[in-house]
């Protein structure tokens, strides 16, 4: 999942560097997430320029572009995975609820617990029950009381809209649901150790139209609670749920506004050519 | 084209893939013909008294291999509570936690003492442990084969979870579980058919070794009383009532042959059985 | 419950969760970092404990070691030649044996075999590889050798008699030629095996290529595959040859153990780990016993030259596969 920067664009009017802001935010919150400066390297390859941007709290941020633009290296550095890929360097700033997340004393296990991820291809791990799978969070971080663990089990299936169809085979082996079921057995896992923000990479990209409207259903229910930050490559989806959407190219932010604004009415033209599908 | 030539090409196929399969099965008839002789040789001889009996004085008929058979066990077990865990736990660190420089160079390591003959094995443990213990015991045959086990279940612990897709790795780091945590509860979880097959092919592995225990656990008549006395063990055992004088030691060492084989094949069944279950590829696991 | 209803319903945002503890994760990270390194301790401590081991006999002896005809414990005087040409012609020549067969059964498995068989046969031939090299010898001194004796020695004079590896006495078939043959026997699988790799290896755009011109399956294999693998086929017979250096139970059990030089196959001989296993526990004198350490020693570095420079040839493959099994 590297990103490959992409030549330069051809178009008319070269842009400056992206520095682009939501305008106007609604609501005097503080920001769930302020990034500044952001640049990001693979070693020598740099794959993010100068990215700033802020997300919203409780509300869905949809990020889209073609591939290769650095959307999901992006998620990354939001719950600190991006360290874990080999060569990987960040410079600049990332700011969850003010506080600094790459500040030397901060502890990426915790950051994790409070930003959880969903990944593109849905990954529960197969030696484990559909009930292991989601409660695994929380054990391993050392919850231990039975009922607690029963109680969010139910609560989290419920969120992830899926009690109703497992609540009779939780014991069966996580492999055992279709695809839709266990991207949504995922969605529960993560949401199980209660993060404040839920990042998600692709979520729908393998699954088929009725499971990918389930899932969207279910991003729709939980941005009351969350904050959501989803990475998209299909922009219907991304004019679908979120409230903000963030248009990435070649490791640029190019813009970011209110989703209606950006797809009716972008103020780049690079934003208005990927938009109507001129390129992409 | 000539049709002449196109009917000896032809021929020459089948007589080239003939021969191939005639290879084949002349590679095969050694393992036929062993199990074969130690069927008819052996099985006649492994009763109660055999198993439990022990080995009679020199030159008169009867007796057992009870303290072979029970000597193995016991130098199995001491090589594999030492070589396993080692093994294991540096399995993990070569799959989880090495960078490719470090990860070459232990390998290569590794690799070098698994080319290493058995005998060089007896050898420094005779250096290492007999010398200074002043007497062969079990705890020198036991270490023996545990060096024997530790580089094999290294390698091959890391070839089964490199077979982990890393997907679980980072879904368990995003939950914001410790590394430790993820690998011990997650990725171990995951590919404990693969571990356990690798470690119980080892234990299959240095339960038929023999030279690395003719200095260090040597052998005894009786039961060992004390791990630090010489002990008894099954490949031995067939080994000195082979190259024997007597018939009737000859017939002995059929039947613990017999045993040995079957032991040994009980092990590699478990584990085809082992790794069917298991959600990963089994590769070249079964290849030691 | 909707799942809206469910979420608003979670007890508050204090975590309930238990702080991680950085001091597990590294004390995990230092175990296995530790058991890990356990290996570079022991090449060195096999190659420390050894060399000093012969440290006495090196001492005495020198080069000559490696070149004296003389194995004498009474008179302490001590050459490994007899052995080193002993473990030479014994592990050359039953790698001979075993690399023609090896590969026609590499061949049969990889390109000839039909679909339901490979899985099968190439079973079998693994578990010729579990057995035990002492069950080997056992089956080689009551069953293999009486045979050859009987059988296909005499046949072997009475054809080939004018050679003069298939002149002298057959004695009772505890010889050279029965070492050679059981060595073939126990790595025949791991060239098999090797061999396999290499093979599958090929791209089958080669094979394609060939059967384009019209090439009938062998022929397609010659030019296709074997053509391209001869480097891997060294190194198979590489890594053969290396296994069958270290074989000690059941070559000793055939081999006759007898030092001493001939050219004949027909007569008994010993190898540097035969000796070793005969003679270790019964050292007559320290200085026989630093020269058995000294044999051990020469046996390793041999062990490891053929190693490395199977590796070489396998390349990338000789990575990958476990080397040495």
């Amino acid at each position: 999942m590297t990103s490959q920067p992409q030549t330069s664009p051809n178009t008319e009017n070269p842009q400056p560097v992206a520095t682009a802001q939501p305008r106007p935010t609604p609501g005097p919150d503080q920001p769930t997430f302020e990034v500044q400066g952001l640049n990001v390297w693979f070693g020598e390859r740099q794959v993010l320029f100068d990215i700033c941007l802020r997300v919203q709290p409780k509300a869905v941020t949809a990020i889209i572009g073609p591939s290769g633009c650095g959307k999901t290296t992006f998620l990354r550095c939001l719950n600190r995975m991006h360290e874990l890929s080999p060569g990987a360097r960040l410079e600049g700033r990332v700011r969850l609820l003010g506080e600094d997340l790459y500040a030397r004393q901060v502890d990426p296990t915790l950051i994790r617990r409070r930003v959880g991820m969903v990944f593109q291809k849905s990954n529960p791990f197969p030696s484990m029950s559909v009930a292991d799978n989601v409660t695994i969070g929380l054990k391993l971080n050392g919850v231990r009381r039975k009922s607690l663990l029963q109680e969010r089990l139910e609560q989290t299936l419920r969120m992830a809209a899926l009690w109703d169809e497992v609540k009779d085979r939780l014991q069966a082996n996580a492999l055992s649901l279709s695809g839709g079921q266990q991207q949504r057995l995922c969605i529960a896992r993560a949401l199980a150790i209660e993060p404040e923000v839920l990042l998600m990479d692709e979520p729908a990209s393998a699954l088929d139209p009725q499971a990918t409207a389930k899932i969207e259903e279910l991003v729709l229910q939980l941005r009351r609670q969350l904050t959501i930050v989803i990475v998209t490559h299909n922009m219907q989806q991304a004019s679908r749920i979120s409230e903000i959407t963030a248009f990435f190219y070649a490791g640029k932010l190019i813009e970011a506004d209110q989703t209606k604004k950006l797809f009716t009415n972008p103020s780049h033209q690079q934003t208005e050519d990927y938009v109507t599908g001129r390129f992409g | 084209m000539n049709d002449l030539h196109h009917q000896w090409r032809k021929a020459k196929n089948w007589i080239v893939s003939g021969l191939c399969f005639a290879c084949a099965l002349m590679v095969l008839l050694p393992l036929g013909l062993v199990v074969f002789h130690l069927i008819r040789m052996g099985a006649s001889s492994i009763d109660w008294a055999f198993l439990t009996q022990l080995p009679n004085r020199a030159g008169e008929p009867g007796g057992g291999m009870a303290n072979a058979i029970v000597g193995s066990l016991i130098l199995i077990s001491l090589a594999a509570a030492i070589g396993i865990p080692v093994g294991v736990l540096g399995g993990i660190y070569l799959a989880e936690y090495a960078s490719d420089r470090r990860r070459a160079s232990i390998r290569f390591a590794a690799d070098l003492l698994n080319g290493t003959p058995s005998i060089v094995w007896g050898i420094v443990v005779y250096a290492l442990v007999v010398r200074p213990m002043k007497g062969a015991s079990a705890y020198a045959g036991g270490l023996a084969l545990a060096l024997i086990i530790i580089p094999l279940v290294i390698r091959t612990t890391e070839e089964i979870l490199q077979l982990v897709p890393n997907g679980h790795r980072e879904a368990a780091l995003a939950l914001g579980i410790p590394k430790w945590k993820g690998i011990v509860f997650i990725v171990l979880k995951t590919a404990r058919q693969g571990i356990l097959s690798g470690a119980l092919l080892a234990c299959s592995r240095v339960a038929g070794e023999t030279a690395p225990l003719l200095f260090t656990a040597a052998g005894n008549d009786s039961w060992s009383r004390k791990l630090s006395e010489p002990i008894a063990s099954l490949p031995r055992q067939i080994y000195d009532f082979a190259i024997g004088p007597y018939d009737d030691w000859h017939r002995q060492a059929w039947a613990g042959a017999l045993i040995l084989m079957m032991v040994a094949l009980a092990i590699n069944v478990t584990v085809r059985i082992l790794m069917r279950g298991s959600s990963l590829p089994s590769g070249q696991m079964t290849q030691m | 419950m909707s799942a809206a209803a469910a979420l608003s319903a979670l007890p508050g945002r204090k975590s309930i969760l238990a702080p991680p503890s950085k001091a597990a994760d590294t004390a995990f990270y230092a175990l296995t970092f530790a058991m890990a390194i356990t290996v570079l301790a022991l090449v060195l401590i096999v190659g420390v404990e050894l060399f000093r081991g012969a440290q006495a006999s090196i001492h005495s002896f020198g080069w000559r070691f490696f070149v004296g005809a003389n194995w004498d414990p009474v008179n302490n005087d001590f050459g490994a030649l007899p052995f080193i040409a002993g473990t030479a012609v014994s592990s050359i020549l039953g790698t001979a044996i075993a690399l023609p067969l090896s590969l026609a059964t590499a061949i049969f498995l990889t390109e000839l075999a039909p679909a339901w068989a490979r899985q099968p046969v190439s079973t079998l031939v693994e578990m010729l590889a579990s057995i035990p090299s002492v069950i080997l010898g056992l089956w080689g001194i009551y069953v293999m050798v009486p045979w050859l004796h009987d059988a296909l020695f005499p046949l072997l004079k009475r054809y080939f008699g004018f050679l003069p590896i298939f002149q002298g006495p057959i004695g009772g078939g505890y010889c050279m030629l029965s070492a050679a043959m059981i060595i073939a026997i126990m790595i025949v699988p791991i060239i098999t095996s090797i061999a396999r790799e290499v093979f599958r290896a090929v791209p089958d755009s080669q094979r394609d290529a060939a059967y384009a011109l019209g090439a009938t399956h062998w022929e397609a294999t010659r030019l296709a595959v074997l053509n391209a693998s001869t480097r891997g086929i060294f190194g198979a017979a590489m890594l053969g040859l290396a296994r069958a250096l270290g074989e000690t139970m059941a070559v000793t059990m055939v081999i006759g153990n007898r030092p001493g030089f001939s050219a004949s196959l027909f007569a008994p001989g010993s190898t540097l780990a035969s000796t070793i296993a005969n003679e270790f526990v019964e050292a007559v004198s320290d200085l026989h016993l630093s020269a058995l350490f000294e044999l051990g020693l020469a046996l390793l570095l041999v062990t490891i030259v053929i190693n490395l420079l199977a590796r070489l040839l396998l390349g990338a493959l000789g990575r990958k596969t476990r080397l040495g099994l």
